[in-house]
């Protein structure tokens, strides 16, 4: 415990600054009127996996680690879709997943967007139009924003989400 | 009469306005301490406010008690804070109640809590209400046996009466009782508000949660009040370790001075509780669920020899 | 015929309410009628102690006769075994001698017989009528044992002549007087493990009856054992007192314990009176060591505590049987794995329920909690007796209460939330109607004394005083110092509580965040949406959490007490084993003191009454023989 500790102590703070350049696709208007008014300072992102092959989930795990960290932005993960914000939805959406994520949508409160990741997110990607597959995200809610890549690096996520509220640069 | 009233709505307003900053300062320290920058220690105030803003998604299962639950727990924890030494050893509500009055006001928002947890249908929340109630229950003999320990020196199981003695004996801060008394409530309050080693307050993982899958289906402004009062609880659990066991610079005088610096010396000692329970929660691992009890009754010992050495060394 | 008959028990138990008050106050009164029994005669004499238990018997029969009127529908079946069982409980505390207590006794328990016996078509009602008669017939063994050697020692029957008599007794013969009756009366009151027939006897009566039976009958026995320890024998040493207080424990803790994993609505309600029966001995007995340690004021706290966690313990006690009865009523059915959602369909029932499950959880501000707290005052008080290892047993009371306070949270979190809220897991719970108006009624009334007894104590308390203060014994204060209107205070400044300021300030700790919440301009819409289930379609009652599933933890936690058994049985498909037509999975809990208690006594009752048997041949000629032996035996003694 002792040791553990000194190490922690040691270590210092390895956090990358902020990064200055974001490759966000904005879809629509919404997220430039009250997004960004009320999402500034906190925003809890919901991660729905509708489909995908796991690249982008990987990337994403790395925001929470000491060297992206998120949270340092007032944004955090949270466990249920009642308790957030934005839904960050990943992979070709496939029938399977379609109507679960229509419920994630449907059970997440007011005032609330939506962030499609990865190539896959963005239109179906590599798997576009195969038969398990109903296509991109916006197939089934409303997207608001898309941070493309395959999969995009924790770099382009923080870079994207941080865009999406208005807080880059 | 109206100095009281005015001391009872700051000692309310110091605990209502203070406990956010003590969850941000908690998990900023947190995150220093495992190299991260972290968050603010006002993000908690950013969290609250743009949660005021959201609208409420409601499970159409539910009844009133869902929706009636976190204003009974915010009233329970408010109450509790005008009952507690928090600036001034007897605070205007203080005649009202005593320690275990305080175990049962908790309880009471552990009731409704665990109530509301089942009242969605969910697996999950019917999961952390079973629990949070076993862990609650099994916590209970432990407050009330290191209150005890309190009770034997002083006399009194009056907050008030408590902090005055001990605050009258200095030394009793290095007596063994008391910091077997000290450690056992310590433990105590891991529990109680869902601290690592006991619940971990980060987790996104369902089946590992206690105090989390009962808030699973809050939204807007429940959840809003729900996490102040979870805040508040926390606040008050480390106010009553640091006031009872180490009551220095709570005061008696109703005076602007005496308050001030009280105000000063809980700060100050609740800065190095913070920093203490920072340390613990990054240097354990979660127990595994069913471990739990074991680490509780590890602090009822620690309460029954708390009370033991009271005789002995008298 | 039947509705006037309950209406007669309500305004009989009016009678008691004013009866018992006016004793409460002091007003003496006496009854003899020499000539109508033999040995002494019929005598009843009111004391503020009957007084006080005689107007408790009144107050839970009127709520139950009222709520009867509406619950029994007119079927005639019960009411004449419910008015006697009525008019008995109320004699019971008056009896002034062996004879008329003996009879008021034996026809309060032969009433409450017929009463357990109430649906005698179903062989589990007859089983536990059984046991109960049973058990309560041991009990009144031991209990005419007891009383006949006292009147034996002291040459007398009447009561009034033991309190002269009995404290000149030799130690010894005291202290088998006082295990007999105490034996007697612990098993009326259910303290483990004499507990056996009481949740088997209490379910199976009518709800109202099962009302009366835990709320004040089992709660005459409490009587009984302050009757016998402080005021017939005039207190003992100290183990009276101390076997008291760890029955008390005992039972209080391992009332509770069965009641987690208890699943049928009305046995677990039962396992509590248990429970809280346990709860008043620790009060009784840390009454009894203060008073033999000469603690007048501290055994006079001991004995109020008790005496308000006995009043207690009727309110909530019989409002829980009342709404659980209601409930049954509604849906035939008494196992919460069966019910859910009762709350959008049964609302009034659900907050009398849920008001009762507060009470007895001792949560503020209600009466339980005014109650537990006063226990724990009196316990926490024991460093005043110079005696470490009763301070070992008072902790070890202190702690006790503490996990039963706990684990009864815990336990009507389950009552409560399996039973009334989420989804309905059973047809029966889906189509289930509110309550009657008369049913309604006999619940509000106790939810107002559950309240009142709450937020009161400042005026309760010094009525409980003036009854306990005879039996505290010397330096018992004739008027103790308990505060003012608003505030208990005891023992100086050792504890103050007041009820009346916490309920306000709860009041407005509610208002608070509302006024907060509007001034800061929280949003105020609010949409409906099913509950969250990682997304999953058709959210049905079968993935609501179980009673079963909420208890697990208090049984892994406590396997060593439960000793669950752990059954699987898998059917497989003739075919393959791969393929499972069927599991079955069961984890019951077995009975400490059925396996180790009841079960070698029975064994060797029934091995005894083997070896006996050939004595009994039939035979006509060796009974001759018998009665030759017999007459020759006599005639040599002789």
């Amino acid at each position: 415990m002792l040791r553990q500790l000194r190490l922690a102590l040691q270590t210092g703070i390895v956090a990358e600054p902020a990064p200055r350049t974001s490759e966000l696709e904005r879809v629509g208007e919404r997220l430039r009127t009250d997004i960004l008014r009320r999402f500034g300072r906190s925003l809890h992102i919901r991660q729905v996996d509708a489909g995908s092959c796991n690249g982008c989930e990987l990337e994403i795990t790395g925001l929470t680690g000491p060297h992206w960290d998120l949270e340092r932005f007032g944004l955090h993960f949270v466990a249920s879709p009642r308790h957030a914000d934005c839904l960050l939805v990943t992979g070709p959406v496939t029938r399977n997943m379609a109507e679960a994520l229509r419920r994630t949508w449907d059970a997440t409160p007011d005032p609330k967007f939506v962030i499609a990741v990865g190539d896959c997110g963005r239109d179906g990607g590599i798997f576009r139009d195969a038969y398990a597959v109903v296509g991109g995200v916006e197939r089934v809610v409303p997207v608001d924003a898309v941070i493309p890549g395959c999969p995009p690096s924790p770099a382009a996520l923080l870079a994207g989400l941080l865009d999406a509220i208005g807080r880059l640069g | 009469m109206i100095a009281g009233a005015a001391l009872g709505l700051l000692q309310v307003f110091v605990v209502a306005a203070g406990a956010p900053l003590l969850v941000g300062v908690l998990r900023t320290l947190k995150a220093r301490l495992v190299g991260r920058r972290g968050p603010s220690p006002w993000q908690p105030y950013a969290d609250l406010r743009k949660l005021l803003g959201k609208d409420a998604v409601v499970s159409e299962t539910t009844s009133w008690i869902f929706r009636v639950t976190p204003y009974v727990l915010t009233a329970s924890m408010l109450v509790t804070a005008l009952v507690i030494p928090v600036l001034v050893t007897r605070p205007p509500l203080g005649f009202a109640g005593n320690i275990v009055l305080l175990m049962y006001l908790f309880l009471l928002g552990t009731f409704f809590l665990a109530l509301a947890g089942l009242d969605a249908g969910s697996a999950f929340g019917g999961m952390g209400s079973s629990r949070e109630v076993a862990v609650a229950a099994l916590a209970e003999p432990t407050v009330i046996l290191a209150v005890f320990a309190l009770a034997l020196r002083a006399g009194t199981i009056n907050l008030g009466g408590v902090v005055e003695r001990v605050e009258a004996e200095p030394w009793l801060a290095v007596n063994p009782a008391h910091l077997l008394a000290f450690a056992a409530f310590f433990i105590v309050m891991l529990a109680e508000t869902g601290r690592l080693p006991v619940d971990n307050p980060a987790t996104h993982l369902e089946l590992t949660m206690i105090h989390e899958a009962m808030v699973l289906e809050y939204s807007g402004r429940y959840l809003a009040l729900v996490e102040w009062a979870a805040a508040m609880k926390l606040f008050l659990f480390l106010t009553l370790l640091a006031n009872l066991f180490f009551p220095w610079g709570v005061t008696h005088l109703a005076e602007p001075v005496p308050v001030a610096l009280g105000l000063l010396a809980l700060v100050g000692k609740l800065a190095v509780l913070t920093t203490l329970l920072a340390l613990v929660e990054t240097s354990v691992a979660k127990l595994r669920l069913f471990r739990v009890p074991e680490l509780l009754a590890g602090s009822f010992a620690l309460a029954i020899l708390s009370v033991m050495a009271v005789f002995l060394l008298r | 015929m039947a509705r006037l008959g309950y209406a007669l028990a309500a305004v009989l138990g009016l009678a008691a309410v004013g009866g018992g008050a006016a004793g409460m106050l002091g007003r003496e009164w006496t009854l003899a009628v020499p000539w109508l029994v033999p040995l002494g005669g019929l005598e009843l004499a009111l004391d503020p102690l009957g007084g006080f238990f005689l107007a408790l018997v009144g107050a839970a029969a009127v709520p139950a006769s009222i709520y009867a009127i509406g619950a029994a529908g007119g079927a005639a079946r019960g009411v004449g075994a419910y008015l006697v069982f009525v008019a008995a409980m109320c004699a019971v505390p008056l009896a002034a001698n062996v004879m008329t207590f003996a009879l008021a006794w034996e026809l309060m328990s032969l009433a409450s017989y017929f009463l357990v016996l109430h649906e005698r078509e179903r062989p589990e009602s007859v089983q536990a009528a059984w046991a109960y008669a049973v058990m309560t017939h041991v009990g009144l063994a031991c209990l005419l044992g007891g009383m006949l050697l006292l009147s034996a020692w002291t040459g007398s029957v009447r009561f009034a002549d033991w309190r002269a008599g009995a404290p000149l007794l030799a130690a010894g013969a005291r202290d088998l007087a006082f295990a007999l009756l105490a034996l007697g009366f612990a098993g009326k009151a259910g303290v483990i493990p004499l507990h056996i027939w009481l949740p088997l006897a209490h379910p199976a009566a009518p709800s109202h009856v099962s009302a009366l039976m835990s709320g004040v009958m089992i709660k005459l026995g409490v009587y009984g054992l302050m009757r016998a320890g402080v005021d017939w024998l005039g207190g003992g040493p100290a183990w009276w007192g101390t076997a008291l207080l760890l029955a008390g424990v005992v039972s209080a803790v391992v009332g509770v314990l069965y009641a987690l994993v208890e699943h049928d609505l009305k046995r677990l309600l039962a396992f509590h009176s248990i429970e809280n029966v346990g709860i008043i001995l620790m009060g009784l007995g840390a009454g009894m060591l203060y008073r033999q340690a000469g603690l007048g004021g501290l055994a006079l706290l001991g004995l109020v505590a008790a005496l308000y966690h006995t009043a207690n313990h009727a309110a909530f006690k019989g409002l829980l049987f009342l709404a659980a009865g209601a409930v049954v009523h509604a849906t035939g059915t008494r196992d919460v794995e069966r019910l859910g959602g009762l709350i959008k369909r049964m609302p009034w029932t659900a907050a009398c329920f849920l008001v009762g499950a507060a009470a007895i959880s001792a949560l503020p501000p209600l009466n339980g909690f005014v109650s537990e707290w006063l226990t724990f005052v009196a316990l926490l008080q024991n460093t005043q007796i110079a005696a470490p290892p009763l301070n070992l047993v008072f902790a070890l009371g202190i702690a006790g209460l503490a996990l039963t306070s706990g684990l009864a949270m815990a336990c009507f979190v389950k009552a409560f939330g399996i039973t009334f809220l989420a989804l309905p897991r059973s047809d029966a719970a889906a189509g289930a109607r509110e309550a009657g108006p008369a049913m309604r009624a006999g619940m509000a009334l106790l939810v107002a004394a559950c309240v009142a007894l709450g937020l009161g104590p400042t005026v309760v308390l010094p009525r409980l005083a003036a009854v306990a203060a005879p039996l505290a014994g010397a330096g018992a204060p004739a008027r103790p110092a308990l505060g003012d209107w608003l505030t208990v205070q005891l023992s100086g400044d050792f504890a103050s509580l007041s009820p009346l300021a916490i309920a306000a300030a709860l009041t407005l700790g509610l208002a608070a965040p509302l006024v907060a919440l509007r001034l800061a301009g929280a949003s105020r819409r609010r949409r409906l949406y099913e509950t969250w289930g990682c997304g999953r379609m058709l959210q049905t009652a079968r993935m609501e959490y179980t009673a079963t599933a909420f208890a697990n933890p208090f049984k892994r936690v406590f396997d060593f007490f439960y000793r669950p058994a752990k059954r699987l049985d898998i059917e497989f498909h003739p075919e393959s084993r791969l393929f499972v037509e069927r599991i079955e999975y069961a984890n019951p809990t077995r009975s400490i003191f059925e396996d180790w208690l009841y079960r070698p006594v029975l064994a060797g009752l029934h091995a005894a009454a083997r070896s006996v048997r050939p004595i009994q041949s039939g035979s006509a000629n060796l009974y001759l023989a018998y009665i030759l032996v017999a007459l020759i035996v006599l005639l040599v003694f002789a």
